[in-house]
C-alpha cells in the first residue's frame, strides 16, 4: 500500500500549485469571469506550455498521463485554484471520446488540443435528459452517402469557443435505450448548427445548441456506428473523477480561508475562532474533507475496474463529495457571515463552484440511486 | 385546543384574500413568483395600494395611521400575502423604524416621520452593522460628536440594505467612547442627501446588487434627529428585537416557496417519471415539508402567546434559526430539483429582459436565490448569535 504520488505527478502538481497560486489570484479570475469570452486563452496556452493539457492523455494519445491519478491530481490543482478554464470539456470529455473512439485522421486534432491551440466541447445532454446518459432524442439519419443531425442540445459548457463539437445523437431505438446511440464530429460554424451562449453561475461559458438539418459526412462518425454508450460511460466515469477531484480542491481553499479568518476576525474581544461553537464545526468539516479526500483517491484507483466497480466506485465519490460540498461550502459562508456573501471575497467563487459542479454530470441523488443500483448487479 | 381559525379569524382572512385577488397587480405576483428582483417603483406602489387600504402597517395603533393588528391578524395577513406571491413589505421604516419612534420618539418626530413612513416619501434604511460590527453590533465604531446644535458624524456602516434607494438612514451611533460598548451608543435619524454621505454599492455572489456600503464624513446631523435620550440607544435597538419579530419564522415565505418547488418538481422529471415521484427526492420533500408543518405550529403557539399580550423573548431566537433553516432547505432543493439548469447564470432571468429564459422558465433564478439566501442565517442576528441567547436563557451560566 503507497498513498504517495509518484515522483512525476508530484512534479506535476508542485508546478500546477507554483504556477496557479503566481499567476491565478481571485483579481485576475474575477476579470477573467466578467470577460465576455469567460476563460483566459493567455491562461489556457500557458497551462498547456506547462503540459496540463498533456498530462490528461495517455502516451498513445499523445499525452504523458490519462489515468485515473493524474486526472486527480491536475484537478484537485484547478479545483483548488478555482480555475474556470474548460480543461473538462475539452480535454477530458470531448478530447477524450476523440482519443478513444477516433480514427487516426480524427485523432489529429488531438496534437492541437494537446499544444493548446483547439478547444472542444462535448453536446449531450438534452433539455429533458436531466443526468440520464442514454436520454438521447436528437436524431442522426444517413442521408445520401452523409448523415443529417436534428435535435437540442442543453447547457453545452465551452461550446462557443470549440473548434468542433463532439455530438451524441440517435440513430435507432427509443429515446432512453443505451443502444443505438452514436457520436459525431460537427466542426462550429457548420450550417444548421446554433448556439445561445451565456455564462455559468460558477464561472466560464455554455450554450443552449440547436441542429437543424446539420449536414456531415460519414467521416465525422465517432466510433462505432450505434454502440458508444459504454465508451460513453467510461468517459463520464473519469469525468464525475475529475469533477469530484476539483471539488475537493476547492473545498482545500474553502477551508483554508474559514481557518484563516477564525484566527483573525475578532467579535466580543477576540478572534471568532476561540468561540467552541463554531470549532466544533470547523473540526467536523475537517473530519468530512477528508472522507472527501478518500473517496477520491478511492475512486480514481478503481477507473480500470469492470463496468460495475468502476461506477460504483465513482458514484459512491460524486455521492459523498455532493454531500461534503455543501457542507464545505455553506459552512465557510456561515462561519465568514457577511463578507463570504460579497463578489469580490475568494469565498464567494470557491463556494459556488464547489455546489455549481453537483449539477455538472449527476447529482448527489443521481449518484445515489447509481450506487445502489450497482451494488446489486 | 382548536387549531383552526376562529369564526372573527377565517373572516379576516378572507377579507386579505379578496382584496389580494382584486388588488394585487399580476405584473408583481409573477415577478415574485418568478424569483425576480423589484424595482424602487414596484415596492413603492404596492406599498401605496397598501395604504390606501390602511393596511400598510398592520402592528401600528390605528392612532398612527396602522392598522392595529394583533399577532394574529398580522400573522394571518403576512400568510395570505406570501400566498399571493405578494412583493413583501420593506420593514425598515414600518417594522424597524416606526414601532421604536412610536414608544421613544418626541412629539415632533412622531407627528413628522410617522406620516412620511407610510405615504413613502421617504425611504429608510438600516445603519446598524460596520465592518467590525457584526454579531458584535455593540463594538460599532461610528463616531457623533455634539457640535452647537448639530452632530457631526463620521464612520463607515456595511450591507445596508436597499441603501441605494433611501434618502434616510437610521442610525447606531457612538456619542460617548468611554462608556461601555452598550452605553455609549445613540440611536440618531441621518439624511442621506446631505453633504459627507456617500453610498458605495457591494456585488453580492449572486450577482445582485441590494447592500452597499456608506460612509460619513463630517456629516452634520440636526440634534432634533437624536431619538430618545443620548447613549440609551441601544436600549431603543434592542426594543425593536423583541417586538417586532412575529414574522422572523418567515413561514408564509416557506409555504408560497414549497408550493413552487412542488410544481416544478411535477414538471421536471428524472428515469422518466415525475421528479416529485423519484423516492429520494420525495424523501427530501417530505422531510421539510414536516418540518415546516411543526414549524408552522410552533410559530402559532409564539403568536398566540403573543396576542395575548406576551412579548416573545427566547422563541424569536428559535422560530428564526429554524425558520431559515427550512427556507434554505427549500432553496436548496429547488436548486437541485432544476438540475443541468440551475447553472446558467442569466442575470436577465433577475432583471427580467425580453430574452426567452435559458430552460424551463422557472430554472433561472433558483441557483441564484439559493446563494443569495445563504444570507437569512447571517444577517439580523446570525443563528449563532440567535443559539446562544437561547442557550445561555437556557443554562442561566
Amino acid at each position: 500500500m503507497n498513498f504517495e504520488l509518484t515522483s512525476e505527478r508530484q512534479m506535476l502538481q508542485d508546478t500546477l500549485r507554483r504556477y496557479l497560486g503566481d499567476r491565478y489570484t481571485t483579481e485576475v479570475r474575477n476579470r477573467i469571469i466578467e470577460s465576455d469570452a469567460g476563460m483566459s486563452a493567455e491562461i489556457w496556452r500557458e497551462l498547456a506550455d506547462l503540459g496540463i493539457v498533456a498530462a490528461l492523455f495517455t502516451e498513445d494519445q499523445g499525452g504523458f498521463g490519462g489515468l485515473g491519478f493524474d486526472i486527480v491530481t491536475v484537478f484537485e490543482e484547478l479545483g483548488r485554484a478555482g480555475v474556470v478554464e474548460p480543461f473538462l470539456d475539452t480535454a477530458v470529455l470531448a478530447g477524450g471520446l476523440v482519443a478513444d473512439l477516433g480514427s487516426e485522421a480524427q485523432r489529429a486534432v488531438l496534437e492541437r488540443v494537446v499544444g493548446g491551440e483547439a478547444q472542444l466541447a462535448w453536446a449531450h445532454g438534452e433539455p429533458t435528459s436531466r443526468y440520464d446518459l442514454s436520454h438521447v432524442e436528437t436524431t442522426a439519419r444517413s442521408l445520401d452517402g452523409g448523415i443529417e443531425l436534428n435535435g437540442r442540445k442543453s447547457v453545452v459548457v465551452n461550446a462557443e469557443a470549440a473548434e468542433a463539437l463532439v455530438v451524441t445523437a440517435r440513430e435507432s431505438g427509443e429515446p432512453d435505450d443505451p443502444e443505438g446511440l452514436s457520436l459525431f464530429l460537427v466542426p462550429g460554424g457548420t450550417p444548421g448548427l446554433s448556439l445561445r451562449g451565456y455564462p455559468l453561475m460558477g464561472g466560464a461559458r455554455a450554450a443552449e445548441v440547436t441542429l437543424e438539418t446539420v449536414h456531415v459526412p460519414e467521416a465525422a462518425r465517432l466510433g462505432p456506428a450505434g454502440d458508444v454508450y459504454s465508451a460513453i460511460e467510461r468517459r463520464v466515469a473519469m469525468a464525475n473523477v475529475a469533477l469530484s477531484a476539483e471539488a475537493l480542491g476547492a473545498m482545500e481553499t474553502a477551508k483554508a480561508l474559514t481557518v484563516a479568518y477564525l484566527g483573525t476576525r475578532k467579535q466580543f474581544g477576540r478572534p471568532i475562532g476561540t468561540f467552541q461553537a463554531l470549532q466544533h464545526r470547523m473540526a467536523d468539516l475537517m473530519i468530512e474533507l477528508e472522507q472527501a479526500r478518500s473517496a477520491v483517491i478511492l475512486a480514481a484507483g478503481h477507473m480500470a475496474d469492470e463496468r460495475c466497480s468502476r461506477e460504483r466506485h465513482v458514484s459512491a465519490a460524486k455521492n459523498l463529495i455532493g454531500r461534503v460540498g455543501r457542507l464545505v461550502a455553506e459552512e465557510s459562508i456561515q462561519m465568514h457571515g457577511g463578507i463570504a456573501m460579497s463578489q469580490e471575497y475568494e469565498l464567494a467563487h470557491i463556494a459556488k463552484r464547489i455546489v455549481m459542479l453537483d449539477h455538472r454530470l449527476g447529482d448527489t441523488d443521481h449518484h445515489m440511486e447509481r450506487f445502489i443500483a450497482f451494488s446489486h448487479v | 385546543m382548536d387549531l383552526s381559525d376562529t369564526p372573527e379569524e377565517l373572516a379576516f382572512r378572507e377579507e386579505v384574500r379578496a382584496f389580494l385577488s382584486a388588488h394585487l397587480p399580476a405584473r408583481l405576483s409573477d415577478r415574485v413568483r418568478a424569483g425576480k428582483s423589484l424595482s424602487k417603483e414596484d415596492h413603492e406602489a404596492w406599498h401605496a395600494m397598501l395604504n390606501t387600504k390602511g393596511w400598510l402597517a398592520g402592528s401600528w395603533p390605528k392612532e398612527y395611521g396602522g392598522a392595529g393588528w394583533n399577532a394574529v391578524e398580522r400573522h394571518i395577513f403576512e400568510e395570505e400575502c406570501a400566498l399571493a406571491y405578494a412583493p413583501r413589505i420593506l420593514p425598515f421604516g414600518l417594522a424597524m423604524l416606526g414601532p421604536v419612534l412610536q414608544a421613544f420618539g418626541s412629539p415632533a418626530q412622531k407627528d413628522y416621520w410617522l406620516p412620511r413612513i407610510l405615504s413613502g416619501a421617504d425611504w429608510w434604511c438600516q445603519g446598524y452593522s460596520e465592518p467590525g460590527a457584526g454579531s458584535d453590533l455593540a463594538s460599532l465604531k461610528t463616531r457623533a460628536v455634539r457640535d452647537g446644535d448639530h452632530y457631526l458624524v463620521n464612520g463607515q456602516k456595511t450591507w445596508t440594505t436597499l441603501g441605494q434607494h433611501a434618502n434616510m438612514i437610521f442610525c447606531l451611533v457612538r456619542t460617548d467612547p468611554a462608556a461601555k460598548a452598550q452605553e455609549g451608543i445613540s440611536f440618531l435619524l441621518i439624511d442621506m442627501t446631505a453633504p459627507g454621505v456617500e453610498v458605495r454599492p457591494i456585488l453580492l455572489l449572486d450577482g445582485t446588487a441590494e447592500v452597499n456600503e456608506v460612509w460619513f464624513t463630517d456629516v452634520r446631523v440636526p440634534v432634533e434627529n437624536l431619538v430618545g435620550e443620548e447613549n440609551k440607544g441601544w436600549t431603543y435597538a434592542k426594543y425593536l428585537l423583541t417586538h417586532e419579530r412575529t414574522n422572523i419564522a418567515g413561514v408564509g415565505f416557506s409555504i408560497a416557496g414549497l408550493e413552487r418547488l412542488k410544481h416544478i418538481a411535477r414538471i421536471e422529471r428524472s428515469g422518466g417519471r415525475p421528479l416529485i415521484e423519484n423516492p429520494h427526492f420525495a424523501a427530501r420533500l417530505a422531510k421539510v415539508e414536516i418540518d415546516l408543518m411543526a414549524m408552522a405550529t410552533t410559530n402559532l403557539r409564539v403568536i398566540s402567546r403573543a396576542a395575548e399580550g406576551q412579548a416573545p423573548g427566547v422563541e424569536s431566537s428559535m422560530l428564526k434559526v429554524k425558520g431559515t433553516v427550512i427556507r434554505q432547505e427549500i432553496n436548496d432543493l429547488t436548486r437541485r430539483a432544476v438540475g443541468p439548469y440551475a447553472m446558467p447564470f442569466v442575470s436577465e432571468a433577475l432583471e427580467g429582459a425580453n430574452e426567452p429564459p435559458v430552460g424551463p422558465d422557472y430554472a433561472g433564478p433558483v441557483a441564484a436565490q439559493y446563494f443569495n439566501n445563504r444570507k437569512l442565517s447571517i444577517y439580523g442576528g446570525s443563528n449563532e448569535v440567535q443559539r446562544q441567547i437561547i442557550a445561555k436563557t437556557l443554562l442561566e451560566l
